[in-house]
């Protein structure tokens, strides 16, 4: 494309982001600030990912954008386009031929190989702002290991609705060390960042902040041990595919209210219907 | 029997001399001059209540933010003796001196809402130290928080409630609570009953007293009252513009005061 760099960003900015990207995969789950660019679109539409995605892309490098599982949302099907002109990337929305895929709300079904990189989309990549709103404390507080108000968090969860309520970037701690925000991505999902063979990158626009989970690194969901983590699970199965162990959204079919279940992982249920060569 | 005669009254002899927790040597803070603390000596015992006392503006708070670590001095230092040996507080790393804070010695504020996270529960506020201890189990962090509520006389049905919904006393108590829970070997107090209505600084007064003396507990106590020192420090600090005029036994200090300072502000006392 004309008048632009590879995949956007200057070579000067890429270099940066991957510097402090090199950072973030040595000491995992520590946030490690970085010079972000304005991106083409306005924060909170995906510009932490699509900085990453920029920076880490290859020329030969096959795509994949998703949206809350999907990849026909306005969201995914923009970043797409958008890779598509400025780096001539080839796209995919099948999750096993993906080398990179970027990714906001869920982990794809299909379990992730090591030559392949999630990045997330990360809104607030900041796991103690709720009780914190000084940058400079909670960064004294990773630094001191200071994670006691987490477990404040669930404790009342617990106190006010008797179970761990929280079922959204739900806390973790990775290799047994930082505390990290997963990135809203159901519950559900935590355990697939446990030892994942991908390499999981996470990039937050607005706040100009990336982290990262190496490949086979332990990732634990904070719990308490009466009241250990869960995931959500489901009565039904999905409408489509009949998966009994995928996530599942909730849709309304018809006026009169009907409602189904199907997975919220449309290449996953595609796939397992055989609708996808 | 020449023996048991030179043992009888060794024996005898109550051993006074406990050992020391706290040494403050020649500290210094000042913001201006004669505004802050300037030249401070003292050592604190273990299982000592220590008052500092003096009118508004001499410089209690302070020096009680120096001794806490929560405030760098311009000179001077405060040792802290552990089981392990001294520990200079601002010769070590800020992590180590906020983890001996945090785990190990205990800050009550004259304002609740300084030691408090109102957002959160009584017995979220109860647990948080012990959960930043490790404690990982939601029964007994529950157990300990219903237990030292009932232990600073709230009424542990309360448990689920936020710190808005208690009154100022009853907050207070619970910022004991809260502070007491994981029974810090120190505990520093700024005014504990300061802002509240006279009765029910009174009983706020005999509950801590009953704690301290229940629990062992070594104080540092700031306050403007004298009513307040007397009845729950050992020792007394007296202090103005800064610097300590006047140290001893509480009862010596406010029944034969030596200095003129605190000649006036004990007779300010006896005449309402
Ligand atoms: N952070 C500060 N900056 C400037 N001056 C201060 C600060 N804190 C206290 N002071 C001044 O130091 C003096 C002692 O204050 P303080 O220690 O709060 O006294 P006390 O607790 O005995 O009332 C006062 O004159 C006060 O205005
Ligand atoms: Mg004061
Ligand atoms: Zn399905």
């Amino acid at each position: 494309m004309n008048g632009y760099n590879f995949a956007y960003l200057d070579e000067q900015t890429k270099r940066m982001i991957r510097r402090a990207l090199l950072k973030a995969v040595a000491i995992p789950g520590y946030q490690v600030p970085f010079g972000g660019r304005e991106m083409p679109m306005p924060y909170g539409w995906g510009t932490g990912g699509m900085q990453l995605t920029a920076s880490i892309l290859g020329g030969d490098d096959v795509l994949k954008v998703i949206d809350q599982g999907a990849d026909d949302t306005t969201n995914a099907v923009s970043i797409r386009a958008f890779f598509e002109r400025v780096a001539g990337v080839e796209t995919t929305t099948a999750t096993a031929a993906a080398d990179v895929i970027q990714t906001r709300h869920r982990i794809p079904e299909t379990p992730l190989e090591h030559d392949q990189i999630l990045v997330f989309q990360v809104p607030i990549p900041e796991p103690l702002r709720f009780i914190e709103p000084s940058e400079q404390e909670t960064r004294l507080m990773h630094a001191l290991e200071e994670y006691g108000v987490m477990h404040v968090k669930l404790y009342e969860d617990i106190a006010r609705y008797g179970h761990i309520a929280t079922t959204y970037a739900y806390p973790v701690k990775v290799d047994g060390r930082y505390v990290m925000d997963p990135s809203p991505i159901p519950k559900f999902d935590n355990p697939k960042l446990d030892m994942s063979a991908a390499l999981m990158l996470f990039g937050a626009g607005r706040e100009k902040r990336l982290y990262a989970i190496p490949p086979y690194t332990r990732v634990e969901s904070l719990d308490f041990e009466d009241h250990p983590f869960e995931i959500q699970q489901w009565d039904e199965h999905c409408a489509l595919c009949g998966s009994d162990h995928s996530f599942l959204d909730e849709v309304i079919t018809d006026d009169a209210g009907n409602r189904l279940f199907i997975c919220s992982d449309t290449d996953y249920c595609l796939t397992r219907r055989g609708e996808v060569a | 029997m020449k023996r048991s005669e030179l043992a009888g009254p060794a024996l005898a002899k109550p051993v006074l001399d406990r050992s020391a927790l706290l040494d403050v040597q020649d500290i210094s803070r000042l913001y201006g001059p004669g505004k802050g603390c300037e030249s401070i000596d003292f050592r604190l015992h273990a299982g000592e209540v220590l008052g500092i006392v003096g009118e508004s503006g001499s410089g209690k708070s302070t020096l009680l933010r120096v001794l806490a670590g929560l405030e760098t001095p311009d000179a001077g230092r405060v040792i802290y003796h552990t089981n392990d040996g001294e520990l200079d507080l601002y010769a070590i790393s800020e992590a180590r001196r906020r983890a001996l804070l945090r785990l190990e010695w205990g800050l009550v504020h004259q304002n609740p809402r300084d030691g408090l996270r109102m957002g959160v529960s009584a017995g979220a506020n109860v647990g948080e130290r012990l959960m930043a201890l490790g404690e990982r189990h939601y029964g007994n962090l529950r157990a300990a928080g219903q237990d030292w509520m009932t232990q600073v006389e709230l009424d542990a049905g309360r448990i689920d409630d936020a710190p808005l919904t208690f009154s100022g006393g009853m907050q207070q108590r619970l910022q004991i609570a809260r502070t007491l829970v994981t029974r810090p070997r120190l505990v520093f107090m700024d005014e504990p009953t300061g802002g509240l209505d006279v009765s029910v600084q009174a009983r706020l007064l005999d509950m801590i007293r009953t704690l301290v003396r229940q629990l062992g507990l070594s104080v540092v106590l700031v306050t403007h009252d004298l009513a307040v020192a007397r009845l729950l420090s050992h020792r007394l600090l007296v202090m103005r513009r800064g610097q300590v005029v006047e140290a001893g036994l509480t009862d010596q200090i406010l029944d034969d005061p030596q200095h003129a300072y605190t000649q006036l502000l004990v007779s300010s006392v006896l005449t309402p």
